[in-house]
């Protein structure tokens, strides 16, 4: 199995796609510092949204009674799932009921955890992502690579190459206007014929048993205004507890992803339309687990902007699909250890601790300090390669020890006039010069300019 | 040797503790905190004598001040080191607070900002967050006779060392790297200075390796108007 240093460097070496993905990301963030320019108090409403969020994780159990009594009685379904095999269950034993045959899907990472898409297909059915970044990943076959952007790790021309083979537009026309015209005819279709439509979360409102959808493609609306079976999609942690809550996130979550003022559509669903269903699918899959721990629960408060991703280097350069996991980038890198430590081993490692991160978050995760947390359970798990553990171990014994600690340092002296010795002791010198020691350390000129001055 | 000459310029009494050996900062940023407890008690012992400890490095003062807590027990000793650990700028700034250098460094400068020495020591304000806008650096840098500063494009990004990322990820390291370079290059400066000599390290090796090269310098060096 590939580790992220691996993956990542495939993306820079092999696709020669990290430059431009670097600029793309990075003028996101631009927009981004822009729109957080305008609002004077960005800093206070980071505070009180963080705060919203600790004070309803503390009592979530009681917002989320709340918020199903209020469901009830609005006529909307309300269903729990411990694991993302329930979750897939629920919806395909709806589907089945329906004798639904064609589902449109607005974006949801969510279902991208529980890999639902591949459950229905599996059973039978017909899935259309239909936003427009998701179709794209869809048809390609591959998970999205941002959870904002999900296609933005490909180029005009391949979507180009891609719809000529699945949807017959003009050869080698890669303008982006034209073949977003393209994708929306062929949608369409797919949204007229659709027996439901599934839809992620981006809030719900425990006070009122309704929720909130952002997208800017209006593809949540005609998914839900179509085919007459409305499922929504939601982990716990996407609770608030009243109305009056909202505006303090929907002002950081356009800004904080895109740099817009809003999301072109923030539409709430309190009830099923007439004549339909609606149901709202709650998955737990380790939040609960992940509320019990002091150190990374804040993680919970997450609500999928991507700052964070837009905002780090490592992500920019090296490519979201080099985290390997459904959630990338910083935030991707300590939810992922939480459900799996073993196989996202090396995700709090993929990281500089630059703390960029942490200062862009809109709910002020404390990012970077969750993944060097990470990283001493990893350590203590027995998870870092064996020659870095030997290797801080020895070092750690040679720096408690002043004469141990001068007798490494004339050992460094000595490799560090053997090119041959250094060149291959690390990967330092594949792209690097090797730094040109020193004639005298610090300290021989210290002790020889004390001992001058004692004369 | 600058940030000695520097301090004694400006009338500190300095001493180089020669027991001193290193404040961890590696092993605490791997999670490898195997002995960790021996060396920082090490290198309480070895500075709780004196009224500041000054590093010419962010990254190192930032592990005594903000992760110690976690590894040694709480008492007198261990208490004045990590609340008297400075790293050099801000040492300059708020404890001396001083006005004024001797100091002439006639070159285009681009300043790196070390990302411990910016978010976790708030040496300047930084570009993801709403605040005033400030840096120590820059206000000791304006000190400095005929020095202009270069504007970068990126006014804040990492350069990609990391430590042992620098390593474990040299691909993404060097691409970071390389882009930091760029930046400054392509902006006019004809040397890089930084508060942390590690990412020097890392922008200089990435420079002897390609066309785009300039040379590079630690802020005590400038601020003391040494030649290029």
């Amino acid at each position: 199995m590939t580790n992220h240093a691996q993956r990542a460097s495939a993306f820079i070496h092999q696709s020669g796609k990290s430059p431009w993905h670097d600029k793309a990301l990075w003028h996101v963030r631009t927009n981004r510092d822009k729109a957080m320019a305008t609002i004077p108090e960005w800093e206070q409403l980071r505070e009180t949204a963080q705060q919203i969020k600790a004070h309803t994780a503390s009592q979530l159990d009681d917002y989320l009674v709340q918020f199903e009594a209020n469901c009830k009685s609005n006529g909307v379904h309300l269903h729990w799932a411990q694991t993302p095999d329930d979750l897939n269950k629920i919806v395909l034993d709806i589907a089945r009921a329906k004798g639904a045959k064609h589902i449109v899907k607005s974006k949801s990472m969510l279902t991208e955890e529980c890999h639902l898409n591949e459950a229905l297909e599996g059973a039978g059915l017909i899935v259309t992502d239909t936003d427009l970044g998701e179709r794209i990943v869809q048809l390609r076959q591959e998970p999205p690579s941002h959870i904002v952007l999900p296609a933005i790790h490909t180029t005009k021309e391949e979507i180009g190459e891609l719809f000529h083979k699945h949807f017959a537009s003009e050869k080698g026309n890669n303008d982006p206007t034209y073949l977003t015209g393209i994708a929306r005819k062929a949608l369409r279709d797919d949204f007229l014929g659709a027996d439901i439509g599934i839809t992620g979360v981006n809030f719900a409102i425990a006070e009122t048993g309704g929720i909130v959808i952002c997208t800017n493609e209006g593809n949540a609306d005609l998914g839900t205004a179509l085919p007459p079976v409305h499922i929504a999609c939601m982990g716990i942690e996407k609770l608030i507890p009243a109305i009056e809550h909202l505006g303090v996130f929907t002002r950081l979550l356009a800004r904080s992803a895109t740099g817009q003022a809003i999301t072109t559509y923030t539409s709430h669903f309190h009830k099923p339309r007439r004549g339909g269903e609606m149901h709202i699918v709650m998955l737990d899959n380790g939040r609960t687990a992940l509320l019990g721990e002091p150190e990374f629960r804040a993680a919970l408060s997450c609500i999928r902007c991507g700052a964070c991703m837009n905002t780090c280097p490592v992500f920019r350069h090296g490519g979201g699909h080099s985290y390997g996991a459904t959630i990338p980038g910083p935030i991707g890198s300590t939810l992922g250890p939480s459900q799996n430590i073993k196989a996202h081993q090396s995700l709090p490692f993929a990281c500089t601790l630059c703390g960029s991160c942490t200062a862009v978050c809109p709910v002020n995760i404390d990012l970077h300090n969750q993944l060097l947390t990470w990283r001493n359970r990893i350590a203590k798990a027995g998870y870092v390669p064996l020659v870095k553990r030997l290797t801080m171990k020895l070092f750690g014994i040679t720096i408690a020890s002043p004469a141990l600690y001068g007798l490494a340092n004339c050992f460094i002296k000595v490799v560090a006039k053997v090119p041959v010795l250094y060149r291959n002791l690390t990967p330092w010198g594949k792209q690097r010069s090797m730094p040109v020691a020193a004639k005298k350390t610090f300290k021989t000129m210290y002790v020889e300019r004390e001992r001058e001055q004692l004369k | 040797m600058a940030t000695l000459a520097l301090l004694e310029e400006l009338g500190v009494t300095v001493v180089y503790p020669t027991a001193q050996t290193c404040c961890g900062q590696p092993l605490i940023n791997t999670g490898c905190t195997y002995n960790l407890a021996k060396a920082a008690a090490h290198f309480v012992d070895t500075f709780c004598a004196f009224d500041y400890i000054v590093s010419p490095s962010a990254s190192c003062a930032a592990a005594v001040r903000h992760h110690y807590h976690k590894y040694v027990p709480t008492n007198t000793a261990s208490e004045h080191v990590i609340n008297h650990t400075f790293e050099l700028c801000e040492f300059l700034t708020d404890v001396l607070k001083i006005e004024s250098l001797n100091a002439r460094f006639p070159h285009k400068v681009g300043l790196h900002h070390g990302c411990h020495g910016l978010r976790e020591f708030n040496l300047a304000s930084c570009s993801e967050r709403n605040e005033a806008a400030y840096s120590k650096p820059v206000q000791l840098l304006n000190m400095v006779k005929d020095l202009e500063l270069v504007k970068l494009n990126r006014a804040d990004e990492c350069c990609g060392f990391g430590g042992t990322f620098a390593v474990d990820q040299e691909s993404v390291s060097c691409a970071m790297g390389r882009s930091r370079v760029h930046d400054h290059v392509s902006n006019g400066a004809t040397v890089i200075i930084s508060t942390d000599t590690s990412c020097l390290m890392h922008l200089e090796g990435i420079m002897g390796k390609q066309k785009e090269s300039i040379a590079t310098m630690h802020i005590a060096q400038v601020l003391r108007g040494e030649s290029l």
